[in-house]
């Protein structure tokens, strides 16, 4: 009884730190860092040796050191330059460069796998180059891009509750809190971890849905038109 | 009315294109016949700039286009003359995220800036003159290859272009698809279509066009009506490979 009672009192204050501070976060980030990543896979293919260089390093440097050392060099270590952040942008700023650059290598894989052809079928209508990277290149490479890119969001939701580390109040920092205050830490981890796991179970739902629009015009699994 | 004049094309030190000079008639089909390699590709590639020559240059509607190894082309020039070229590919090409309609409505809407019903109405105009009206809403994926290749001919033809270039259009095709994309050329011949094609299909070119230029290594070898070339070849070169051709078991007897 005792227990119930406990995660009918904590799953409210678990849910809205979710939904108030987890999901933004996790969405924000995510949308500026495809962003990123897509500038970053557009500098790697057509940058020319320098900015292809620059990016490369960029990407080097991010895949190579913790998410978690990279937020505290943000949170905690800025400071020391003259940089002051909040918690939240502080946090923001670390998945954003995060996303940026495990996904400028998914966008610049799927954007070479669009045929040399397709390019030159376009340009024989008179069309730029922006006019065909968004028209033609752009939604195919999405379509190649959208498995990958689903399971770094995924991943994404999950890392925030790294963001507990520099005192964001996320979901697993009320998790923290009510466990130190109620001495149940399984019960309320548990909670949190069931939260987490709805949260990603709604988006591989919406993966479905979406790989299932985007591979409308296959014909049959397995054939590429 | 398109010229070609002196027209040089390399990559590195090899010479692709060497002095090429061609001009053909208004409502007039040209087959550019000759070995793998002989520039065909890039001839037909650097006409609609999707290969920038070396040195010449291209008349097309009374414009003229200069090359030289000092100036290249400005981006508005080159977008300029590939709207009034198409391009159609040995592999198709078509756009595979695209509806059948969608392929052909894409250059009216895209670059023509034709309001979608407009270009919808031209585009269906189009597919039923290629006998696709019945595939109007297929994905490209669906089609055979013969239907794709009448599909890229009616993207091709959408923006109503001054000429039609033709890269190795039934290459792909066995020769019984290749013979439905070949009524199609040889209808929008007969409607008076300027048309460039680049084939080894000898029916193609003995059926349709009313010249046939001859190239080796980049060069002009020889150029005549159909029956001056195959029949009658008068350089070393062009006899050689005329019968290497029509000696080739399997390949049909041509009709002139």
């Amino acid at each position: 009884m005792q227990t119930w009672l406990l995660l009918k009192d904590s799953f409210w204050p678990l849910l809205a730190a979710g939904l108030r501070f987890t999901v933004p976060l996790a969405v924000f980030s995510f949308g500026a860092g495809l962003l990123l990543g897509f500038g970053l896979a557009l500098l790697r293919i057509f940058g020319g040796k320098p900015l292809s260089a620059a990016a490369k390093f960029f990407v080097w440097f991010f895949r190579g050191t913790p998410l978690l050392v990279q937020l505290f060099i943000i949170f905690y270590g800025l400071p020391a330059v003259g940089i002051l952040l909040d918690a939240l942008p502080a946090a923001i700023i670390g998945f954003t460069l995060n996303v940026g650059a495990y996904s400028s290598e998914t966008i610049r894989a799927a954007l070479r796998s669009i045929p040399k052809g397709q390019w030159e079928a376009a340009y024989s209508l008179g069309m730029s180059w922006s006019q065909s990277m968004r028209r033609i290149i752009l939604p195919q490479a999405i379509r190649v891009a959208t498995p990958s890119l689903s399971n770094s969001f995924i991943s994404l939701v999950k890392d925030t509750s790294l963001a507990a580390a520099i005192t964001v109040p996320e979901m697993f920092q009320i998790a923290q809190r009510i466990s130190a205050a109620t001495y149940e830490p399984l019960i309320l981890y548990l909670e949190a971890a069931f939260i987490y796991l709805i949260f990603c179970s709604i988006l591989s739902a919406l993966q479905t849905r979406l790989e299932r629009k985007l591979d409308r015009h296959i014909s049959s699994v397995g054939q590429q038109p | 009315m398109i010229e070609i004049n002196s027209l040089e094309k390399s990559f590195g030190n090899f010479t692709a294109l060497s002095n090429i000079s061609l001009s053909i008639a208004e409502g007039s089909v040209t087959a550019l016949i000759g070995p793998s390699g002989s520039g065909k590709s890039t001839l037909l590639r650097c006409i609609n700039l999707l290969e920038i020559p070396k040195a010449g240059s291209i008349t097309l509607g009374g414009d003229i286009i200069h090359f030289s190894s000092e100036r290249t082309p400005r981006h508005i020039e080159i977008l300029a003359l590939r709207r009034r070229t198409g391009m159609i590919f040995q592999n198709f090409q078509l756009f595979p995220h695209l509806t059948v309609l969608q392929n052909v409505m894409e250059g009216l809407t895209s670059v023509q800036k034709w309001t979608k019903a407009k270009a919808k109405e031209r585009a269906s105009e189009l597919l039923l003159k290629v006998g696709l009206a019945h595939k109007e809403n297929a994905w490209p994926s669906e089609l055979s290859g013969g239907q794709q290749q009448r599909v890229a001919i009616a993207r091709a033809l959408a923006q109503s272009p001054q000429i039609l270039l033709c890269d190795e259009p039934t290459s792909a095709l066995d020769p019984e698809l290749a013979l439905e994309v070949v009524a199609v050329l040889r209808k929008l011949a007969t409607e008076g279509i300027t048309m460039l094609i680049a084939t080894h299909d000898l029916r193609l070119a003995a059926s349709i066009a009313k010249t046939v230029v001859f190239l080796d290594n980049g060069r002009i070898v020889e150029q005549g009506t159909p029956q001056e070339i195959f029949s009658k070849p008068t350089q070393e070169r062009t006899i050689a490979f005329v019968s290497a051709l029509s000696n080739t078991p399997g390949v049909d007897h041509w009709q002139i």
